[in-house]
């Protein structure tokens, strides 16, 4: 078999440097960041779904390490090592490989190993113009490329959690909901389970202390689960600490007194998922439903207005674009716009980013920063190039 | 010399000893071939069938390549090993030993948390104080990816477990685990309790029947009397 990373060769270092030289014009450094990653910061953060798709292995010190999935992670850990206090500014850009086990693994657009290149933008508090930034440096590099035909996709994560703080619902279920739509069949359970007033279910000595605990404070509360797990005959062992157990106890209490989720709060919630089309429609579904729902969206709706007002100021033909509320619910560390470019007739999408404030904060940063990046799958742009879907 | 039919089967421990017994109640008693140490037999009054000693891992393996056209293993190997079980090899006799239930199961203090869908709320709750996901330690990644799946967990990670899984959640490498258990008393001891919709698998020992190897008329007619003699008595 012929080394992959040697497939199109020349063709993808034209490619890079025409990428990459788009970047650095734009005042973005180029970095290299290790291709050998620790495998933990990958599976905390990205989960068992990536982790059947990543190369995994221990190495002779039995440390566990894994080749890169994406270079997004990377990238942050680089600025962290650069900028351990999180607050300075930094744009950065990159080209290099990057690895996913593919079931199929001759395809040529989606290959094992593949080459990413890419930008990502650290400690801006401007969000929106960082925003608008990104999106069109990452227009701007695809067309430098040589790609004609494209169609931007877009989702906002932000406005998601706008629209669950904006609606009245348990604080316990908004932060349910939150997790949950990383997760959307279980997330559409949850919802319905909600609307439809179950109860923890069983009956349990956990739900009957889950009773008593009605009203409880949670100092109380953990006085009392230690008392019964002392009687009980069962140590407190492991990471989960008892704070944990009877928070989540005082929230089964809260349930079982609690009535059901009001169903037009759930009517809200799903119709605003289904809400997808060109961007100002949609943006407009948004603002119906929310004046409907009797709740103030304006925030992030005028927020969105203005990011596609300023791209369209600076030449982005939105006539193909979409907006959709249900877009970018597969990659957990995503926390605000979020977007791809897609090229007619070609079903992989040849670039995709998107904002992820919380990330570097996970990582270690002492802060939140803000971040936002966005790759390129350059085998993919070179096949849209040369017109082969 | 006609071509022989190869019959994978455990080398070592319990296993070994359980279907040792098995074979010579169904009248199929296991004769040595030359040395005590050698890894391969034969099978009394079965002249064409060759016996192949090897780990019940390795049987495993021979199966799925065709290597051997009968095994004796563990039921949670083939489904944790073979992507495509059916594809592969099929099920001939449930032999009635190497039980053991795979099985998730979670500190005994999370009285918080009786059933699989319990784990994904506690995935959040863990996310949000800890920073991290929830960690399951296992030697069954496979199994355990379609079960967490099969039932809308997603919010944790998988750390390998060669051995002692049961004692992670204690040593604080895990928060759970999935692992066999037959009488549950190494869970207990480990104040481990088994989730109630927590059994992934029943698993026992099988005869199995790789779809890989060359089956000729002759291994055919052999397979057929072998299982029906292991079927008759076990």
């Amino acid at each position: 078999m012929a080394a992959e990373s040697a497939k199109e060769f020349e063709a993808l270092e034209a490619q890079a440097a025409t990428l990459l030289d788009t970047f650095r014009s734009a005042g973005y450094e180029r970095v290299a960041p290790a291709i050998l990653q620790p495998a933990d910061v990958f599976l905390d953060r990205i989960g068992e779904q990536i982790r059947s798709r990543t190369y995994v292995f221990t190495d002779l010190a039995g440390d566990e390490l894994c080749l890169r999935p994406d270079l997004t992670v990377p990238v942050s850990r680089l600025y962290l090592e650069r900028h351990p206090d999180g607050r300075d500014e930094a744009r950065y850009c990159y080209n290099g490989p990057a690895f996913r086990f593919q079931p199929e693994a001759d395809n040529r657009t989606r290959p094992r190993e593949f080459r990413q290149a890419g930008i990502e933008c650290f400690g801006d508090n401007d969000r929106e113009s960082a925003d608008v930034e990104i999106v069109l440096l990452a227009v701007e590099a695809v067309r430098r490329a040589g790609l004609k035909q494209l169609a931007l996709r877009f989702g906002d994560i932000a406005m998601f959690y706008a629209l669950l703080d904006a609606l009245s619902l348990p604080e316990r279920w908004r932060l349910k909901l939150r997790h949950y739509f990383w997760r959307p069949p279980a997330f559409h359970d949850l919802l319905s389970r909600l609307a439809r007033g179950e109860r923890p279910n069983g009956d349990g000595p956990a739900l009957a202390l889950a009773g008593a605990l009605s009203g409880e404070t949670q100092d109380r509360a953990e006085e009392r689960v230690a008392a019964y797990l002392e009687e009980s005959g069962l140590p407190l062992a492991g990471n989960r600490t008892l704070g944990e157990i009877a928070a989540r106890l005082l929230d089964q209490s809260a349930d079982l007194g609690a009535g059901a989720l009001r169903k037009e709060v759930a009517v809200v919630i799903d119709s605003y998922l289904a809400i997808s089309g060109p961007p100002e429609k949609a943006i407009e579904r948004v603002a119906k439903l929310g004046k409907e729902a009797g709740i103030d969206l304006s925030a992030p709706l005028s927020t969105f207005a203005r990011r596609l007002a300023r791209l369209e100021e600076s030449g982005v033909d939105l006539a193909r674009a979409t907006f959709a509320t249900e877009f970018g619910r597969n990659l957990e560390y995503y926390s605000g716009l979020v977007f791809q470019i897609e090229s007619p007739g070609f079903n992989d999408a040849i670039a995709g980013g998107g904002r992820y404030d919380g990330l570097l904060a996970d990582l270690g940063a002492p802060r939140e920063v803000p971040a936002i990046g966005s790759a390129i799958h350059t085998e993919r742009l070179l096949a849209a190039v040369r017109g082969k879907s | 010399m006609a071509a022989k039919l190869l019959i994978g089967f455990p080398s070592k421990g319990r296993l070994k000893d359980a279907a040792a017994d098995l074979f010579a109640r169904s009248s199929l008693a296991l004769l040595k071939k030359g040395h005590e140490r050698r890894y391969r037999g034969a099978i009394s009054g079965l002249d064409d069938v060759e016996v192949v000693y090897a780990s019940a891992a390795e049987i495993v393996d021979q199966l799925k390549s065709g290597r051997i056209h009968l095994g004796v293993t563990g039921e949670d190997l083939i489904r944790e090993t073979i992507g495509d079980v059916d594809g592969a090899v099929e099920f001939l006799a449930p032999l009635g030993f190497g039980r053991a239930d795979v099985v998730v199961a979670v500190p005994d203090c999370w009285i918080d948390v009786v059933r699989m869908a319990d784990l994904e709320d506690v995935a959040a709750q863990f996310a949000a104080v800890h920073g991290r996901r929830l960690r399951v330690a296992t030697k069954y990644m496979n199994l355990t990816r379609r079960f967490f799946a099969s039932h809308g967990v997603a919010g944790y990670r998988i750390v390998e477990s060669a051995g002692a899984t049961e004692a992670t959640p204690a040593a604080g490498t895990a928060e759970l685990i999935v692992d066999i258990t037959t009488t549950g008393t190494t869970l207990r001891a480990n104040h481990l309790k088994v989730l109630e919709d927590g059994l992934i698998l029943r698993s026992q020992a099988q005869l199995f029947a790789s779809r890989a190897a060359a089956w000729g008329r002759d291994a055919q007619r052999l397979r057929a009397a072998i299982a029906e003699k292991l079927l008759s008595s076990s």
